[in-house]
């Protein structure tokens, strides 16, 4: 179909009724490739040929869906989305009597978050393809997602936080990831004046060991001034043990931040060593303190349980000297981004006119020095002159993220020209801009933010889409753009839509992944308590007025499908069992009127729908998800009959009916 | 402008498709010659795969029945075969009492063990799944647990249990 507007007048509409999208960056055009060639060029770098596999797994947040999105590179095509913060009607996922759990927070169950920033665990500072993490952002979690069966398996919630945002940044052996609070609050939190903010209002540093499946647990929290923490990474090589957090509004403002947070021309990375940390606690510095969290995991059986955590251990930092330095940060920054070899620290000071650069050395030998300009409730502020290494001017207003190629080069993102800047490391030059569409915010390259980038795309997520598609009413997808990074000059490749607002992405070559996919999902591996995992084993009991339904659903039928005795007043449990094994043989399971949703049951597992009748009648169920050629055929009826019917429980399947012994 | 951008599109395709061909991408030669692979397929199998089925089972020497590995089979059969197998009569798949009369001990192991395999391409198998329209999944990939489960369907048998002679082609 031929585009039926006009663009370049359609470009100066957006510019004109769009001032927040920013200035369009002046070199390149519209983004459009430019003649045949360098189109045909493009589509063949991005062409995945039907059957064959992408080189890159991307893994995009879902922003306010709270889930996450896993894509292929470079053809953009959407692999799934994973449900991790929020239900999920597709298969279930926190309406499940399995699932549900794994949603409950100290606040109670939270079926909605919004998820920021997915990272990679990682073995000696590069992507090993074990799990993804990734933050719920409004009610402070952190989830972990096992990459052999792209589920959700773990979640923990942050206590004393508030605005999960600078999370969960991992360390270069997964040993912790953190997770820093946007908003400071009182901590423990009471009723007070906001007005009393200033010293009173407080932020946390969390580090929460990662490396052991179902034993996510805060080893402890950092109490920290009032400021907002926005983004951390890892240090590595040199600076592994160190962790680097920015912060802004550092003024300590609790109203119109827009304005008040800004006053002050430089803020603070936070460089936190957390292996003092560790010291310091085992001499015995830290309070265990009164909280109320959860931690949610599946158990033994594969049925999501939620523990209650009553403290944690809080560290201040005057109770351990050497534990957090600030480095002074032009201006309000956001991203902290740490180069490959380890010795480069770089903030996107979203309101300065450079990217300041740090240097780990220089760092420490300030340190040795005691090269301080301030201490602030502490934490000794370096000297700026002391710890900066580069400034890179010219690189477009409102730097917010960088990654890395592995060849020297950064890339930072600017959000108000609409921009990926490529700079050298060392001589702090620009060497080359591209404008991106529109409106960019992280970007991310595969193992960008490792040891060992993979030097060859840069996806840019960028947060206004306008013209880039055909419209689709005030709400359009986030567009992301791929772009080849393999030459000198960066080259635009494709647009493709995303779901919700991916704010952070990782990549990962696919044979880390791909793998250790599972592909038989063994029954003997199933131990739940409500499976029946063979037709003899299904059967109707009522318990009062609960009436377990254990049924297995195997291509084409479920069993049993004929059940009879259900009255009004009772609540039904359907525990449905797959009883097939083999990847990619899910069955669906719904019946008419469940207040809920329905069922995605995966090869080998058991799940339980919760259905409470409200009318006598016969009512159909059937299979969701289509199964097989006799798929339509897949179904069952259910009978209900007055709350005082005496119509007995029966069951069965080919006409052959079983009651209760 | 508009007429630029038509252009480019128009001429795009013919630019990429010598450049696909040229690549991992299977050119028009390979995709016709894939599809006569496809038919012949059935033609490609070998005497023995037709008698004894496709897949890792070969000449299987049975002595008598071993009634505690029969019932080892009893139980795996009812998890992962009885959705859809019955002995006596015939369910969403063919009645087994008498499988062993129609086929080779090799030939339903290789059915349990590879059955994606033996859906695509043994003409027996392709036929049934005419009749039935529901490919048998792989339930089992442990040979010793497929083993149990012929012991127990030879403890069951109803009808002969000689070797049939010839192949697994009659039903």
């Amino acid at each position: 179909m031929k585009r039926p507007i006009n663009r370049a007048y359609t470009l100066l509409a957006v510019g004109l009724t769009a001032v927040t999208v920013g200035l369009f960056a002046c070199q390149g055009g519209n983004g459009s490739a430019v003649g045949a060639g360098d189109m045909a060029s493009a589509a063949q770098a991005v062409y995945v040929a039907p059957g064959e596999y992408d080189e890159f797994y991307a893994f995009m947040s879902g922003g306010f869906s709270g889930q996450l999105t896993v894509m292929g590179l470079p053809s953009g095509r959407l692999l799934k989305q994973v449900p991790v913060f929020s239900q999920f009607p597709e298969n279930g996922w926190g309406y499940s009597e399995e699932t549900k759990a794994m949603l409950e927070t100290s606040h109670g169950f939270v079926p909605w978050d919004d998820a920021h920033h997915p990272e990679l665990s990682m073995t000696d500072g590069v992507p090993d393809g074990r799990w993804i993490f990734i933050n719920g952002n409004n009610t402070p979690r952190v989830a972990r997602i096992d990459l052999s069966t792209f589920e959700t398996t773990e979640i923990l919630e942050i206590p004393n936080s508030a605005g999960n945002h600078g999370s969960p940044f991992i360390t270069p052996d997964s040993r912790y990831l953190v997770a820093s609070t946007r908003f400071s609050v009182p901590i423990p939190n009471r009723d007070m004046s906001i007005e009393e903010y200033k010293g009173n209002f407080k932020g946390t540093l969390s580090f929460v060991r990662a490396d052991t499946p179902k034993e996510m647990e805060i080893a402890f929290q950092i109490l920290m001034p009032g400021y907002d923490y926005d983004l951390a990474h890892a240090g590595k090589g040199p600076s592994d043990g160190w962790m680097f957090f920015t912060s802004y509004n550092t003024e300590e403002e609790h109203t119109l931040l827009e304005v008040t947070a800004s006053r002050r021309d430089k803020d603070f990375v936070a460089a936190v060593n957390y292996r003092r940390a560790e010291e310091c606690i085992a001499s015995g510095a830290g309070t265990e303190t009164p909280a109320d969290y959860r931690h949610n995991y599946f158990n033994d059986d594969h049925i999501a349980v939620s523990e209650r955590v009553n403290s944690v251990l809080v560290i201040e930092p005057s109770d351990c000297s050497d534990l957090v330095y600030f480095l002074p940060t032009p201006k309000s920054p956001h991203g902290v981004d740490v180069d490959p070899s380890g010795e480069y620290i770089v903030a996107g000071g979203k309101l300065a006119t450079v990217i300041p650069v740090h240097s780990f050395s220089k760092m420490l030998a300030a340190i040795e020095a005691e090269d301080y300009e301030d201490v602030v409730e502490g934490i000794p502020v370096i000297r700026y002159e002391s710890v900066i290494a580069g400034e890179v001017a010219n690189a477009g207003l409102g730097p917010l993220h960088t990654e890395f190629d592995g060849r020297g080069y950064a890339y930072t993102t600017a959000f108000i020209t609409s921009e990926i800047v490529k700079w050298e490391i060392g001589t702090w030059q620009v060497v080359d801009r591209i404008p991106v569409y529109y409106s960019v915010g992280h970007l991310m390259i595969p193992g960008g933010d490792s040891r060992e980038p993979e030097g060859k795309y840069l996806v840019a997520l960028n947060k206004i889409t306008k013209d880039r598609y055909l419209p689709t009413g005030p709400e359009l997808a986030h567009s992301a753009q791929l772009i080849d990074i393999s030459g000198d000059r960066m080259r635009l490749l494709l647009d493709f839509p995303t779901q919700g607002e991916p704010h952070y992405a990782q990549g990962i070559p696919a044979e880390k992944v791909m793998n250790n996919q599972v592909q038989f999902y063994s029954l003997e591996e199933n131990t739940h308590p409500r499976a029946a995992k063979s037709p003899a084993e299904t059967r109707v009991v009522r318990e009062g007025n609960e009436v377990h339904v254990y049924m297995i659903a195997s291509r084409s039928h479920f069993t049993p499908d004929n059940i009879e005795g259900v009255r009004i007043g009772d609540e039904v449990f359907f525990h449905v069992t797959n009883v097939e094994q083999d990847w990619d043989v899910p069955h669906g399971f719904a019946t008419m009127g469940a207040n809920t949703a329905e069922l995605l049951i995966m090869p080998g597992e058991t799940r339980t729908l919760t259905w409470v009748p409200q009318e006598p009648g016969i009512y159909p169920f059937y299979c969701t998800d289509f199964c097989s050629a006799l798929h339509q055929e897949m179904q069952g009826y259910l009978r209900v009959s007055p709350r005082n019917a005496n119509v007995p429980l029966r069951w069965g399947i080919g006409g052959e009916w079983q009651t209760q012994q | 402008m508009m007429r630029r951008l038509l252009l480019s599109v128009l001429l795009a395709p013919v630019v990429v498709l010598p450049a696909a061909c040229g690549g991992d991408a299977p050119s028009d030669e390979d995709t016709a010659a894939s599809g006569a692979q496809a038919a012949q397929t059935e033609g490609q199998l070998s005497a023995v795969e037709l008698e004894q089925g496709v897949g890792p089972i070969r000449d299987l020497e049975l002595g008598p029945v071993d009634p505690a590995l029969a019932s080892q089979g009893e139980t795996f059969f009812a998890t992962k075969c009885s959705a859809c197998h019955k002995l006596e009569e015939r369910f969403v798949a063919p009645a087994l009492g008498e499988v062993l009369s129609r086929r080779r001990p090799e030939f339903v192991m290789n059915m349990i063990l590879n059955a994606d395999e033996m859906v695509q391409r043994h003409p027996v198998i392709r036929e049934l799944l005419a009749e039935f329209y529901t490919p048998m999944p792989v339930q089992v990939r442990d040979p010793d647990e497929a083993r149990a489960i012929l012991e127990y369907l030879r403890s069951e048998q109803t009808g002969s249990t000689t070797t049939p002679s010839g192949s697994g082609a009659s039903r």
